[in-house]
């Protein structure tokens, strides 16, 4: 099991009039393979959860294993632990600063001092994934490239540490639909073939709906929901509660349901809608 | 009703070892009161042209004119920015002051606004981004979208004629950007402000009364909101999406139902389900 939290909570600011308590006793195990999302409103404590799945934050109250080392454990070396788990934060692009998008994909694998060989691998192998030709993009400056561009070789920098976990904050802020689009295929690809576990953390209700296996929703620093995609989205009033909505087709399936219309209770994407309106239309046409 | 920023065969070009052309003969005109979305993919020229409307830019070629005013025009910067409030996407590079209402208080006291007045304007701009119980927290133990709201209140403020919001809802949770749209909604329709809205979210344009379509620094595509994501073929040749009802109304009818194709909410797919049921 790469991620195990047990009875984890932080405060920032603790001892002065802004304390704010972003974590409240999370309890959550991510196994190999698994592709998370993790949604829940500004401020309910996302960035602070997987700010400690990669040691950034070193856990005050409770405890945190990535691959059974004890994070809160003084020995514990945080910065192997960032190797195992790879963070991408929020504009990640901004973090980019090298000649060559070859440099600043390689700067992990260099500072670790890997055989020339080694690197060039894992740089082809890491702009591939982000579905970059390496060819076409390896000399060019990362900052004559669109943002939609930047992003994934920000990515690809990450993969060429070829983390166990890959964990991306906000990935797809600011792209457009089709470079949004992309980005999601190739994780859900990266997910796929490499068996890498991937924890995204998004507000579109939409994007999560069609990548992730299971649903965490964070309120308050507390889990209010876990589980596969189509059962939380079967509480959207719950969802609603907290701020969150649910992916537009269920927004309807839900109101049909209102209407005493027989269609389920979530649809996850344009098809299964169109199957459940079909079939309602069809039932109604034997009647 | 009147324009109250008109461009005439606007071109602009980033000079450098590689010029780059973002816009390419560009003429539209944003009326007096109007709610106006402008959608496009990475790199399609949609914040270049915003930093047009209040001369952050000015043409390389052809004209901007905002209430009659020539963007060309220097001695009248103040008044054009005054009338144009531009808010950007990152929070961060807008707020200055180390308490929220000072930093809504910037503007209107940059512009000799009598202390009484400034209050006002602050408890108003404030609300009106439901940020009053923050008034005098520091900004930087804000959240991004709590910090993008203050960003917003410190242009209302400033109480331009037009509101540019350049992304600005991008970095938001939904309830955060339920709250900016009702907010600029409200101001649309209650106030009469005219609205310009830069977004990569199309169910936030769909709330646009005109959408206007940039591909490589050119118009494409423009019309009322039904009219251009009625279009979604088009728009997904041009890296864009259509809300996920609209989508459905289209498989729909080409499954055979008779539903319009210009479909964009969900109460609008749910009436016309209903009325094909009642047939049936």
């Amino acid at each position: 099991m790469p991620i195990a939290i047990k009875n984890l909570s932080y405060v920032y600011n603790e001892g002065t009039p802004f304390a704010v308590r972003a974590l409240d006793g999370i309890t959550l195990s991510i196994n190999a393979g698994e592709f998370v999302g993790i949604i829940g409103q500004t401020g309910s404590g996302k960035s602070t959860l997987i700010q400690h799945m990669n040691g950034l934050i070193r856990p005050a109250l409770g405890q945190v294993f990535v691959a059974g080392q004890d994070l809160a454990d003084p020995k514990t070396n945080l910065k192997a632990v960032r190797q195992r788990v790879g963070l991408v934060f929020q504009y990640p692009e901004h973090q980019l600063f090298e000649e060559t998008v070859f440099k600043d994909v390689a700067f992990g694998p260099t500072n670790q001092k890997l055989s020339p060989e080694e690197i060039e691998q894992r740089v082809v192998e890491a702009l591939t994934w982000v579905g970059l030709d390496p060819d076409e993009f390896k000399d060019r400056s990362p900052f004559e490239l669109s943002g939609g561009q930047m992003r994934r070789v920000a990515i690809a920098g990450v993969l060429a540490m070829r983390p166990q976990v890959l964990i991306l904050d906000e990935p797809t802020a600011g792209l457009d639909p089709r470079g949004r689009d992309e980005l999601l295929d190739q994780l859900s690809t990266l997910h796929a073939k490499s068996g890498m576990t991937i924890i995204l953390v998004s507000h579109s209700m939409d994007e999560i709906a069609r990548v992730a296996t299971r649903l965490v929703v964070l309120e308050q620093g507390q889990i209010v929901a876990d589980g596969p995609p189509r059962q939380v989205f079967s509480n959207a009033k719950k969802l609603a509660e907290i701020g969150l909505g649910v992916p537009q087709v269920t927004e309807l399936m839900i109101a049909l349901r209102q209407r005493g219309l027989a269609v389920p209770p979530v649809a996850l994407t344009v098809e299964e809608a169109k199957q459940a309106i079909l079939a309602l239309l069809d039932g109604g046409q034997e009647r | 009703m009147s324009a109250i920023i008109r461009m005439e065969g606007v071109s602009f070009t980033y000079d450098g070892p590689q010029p780059k052309t973002a816009l390419q003969g560009v003429s539209l005109s944003i009326e007096q009161g109007e709610f106006v979305a402008i959608v496009g993919r990475n790199g399609s020229g949609k914040s270049t042209l915003a930093k047009h409307f209040n001369a952050i830019l000015t043409p390389t070629s052809g004209e901007v004119w905002v209430d009659g005013i020539s963007t060309k025009d220097e001695a009248s910067l103040f008044a054009i920015r005054q009338t144009v409030g531009m808010v950007f996407q990152n929070p961060d590079n807008q707020i200055v002051a180390t308490v929220v209402e000072e930093d809504v208080a910037f503007g209107p006291e940059n512009l000799g606004v009598p202390p009484a007045e400034i209050r006002r304007r602050i408890d108003q701009a404030l609300a009106q981004v439901r940020m009053s119980e923050y008034a005098l927290h520091p900004p930087h133990l804000l959240s991004g979208g709590q910090k993008q709201r203050v960003a917003i209140a410190g242009v209302l403020a400033m109480q331009p004629r037009v509101l540019v919001l350049d992304e600005s809802t991008a970095m938001l949770d939904p309830v955060g950007r339920k709250e900016v749209m009702e907010t600029v909604l409200r101001l649309n329709r209650a106030k009469g402000m005219t609205v310009v809205l830069i977004t990569h979210h199309m169910d936030e344009a769909v709330q646009a009364q005109r959408v206007i379509v940039l591909d490589e620094g050119r118009v494409v595509l423009q019309g009322t909101n039904r009219e251009v994501f009625a279009q979604g073929e088009r728009l997904q040749a041009l890296g864009l999406d259509v809300p996920q009802v609209t989508s459905l109304a289209k498989s729909l009818k080409q499954a055979g139902l008779d539903v319009p194709t210009d479909i964009l909410t969900v109460e609008e797919m749910v009436s016309h389900l209903c009325r094909l049921l009642s047939k049936t």
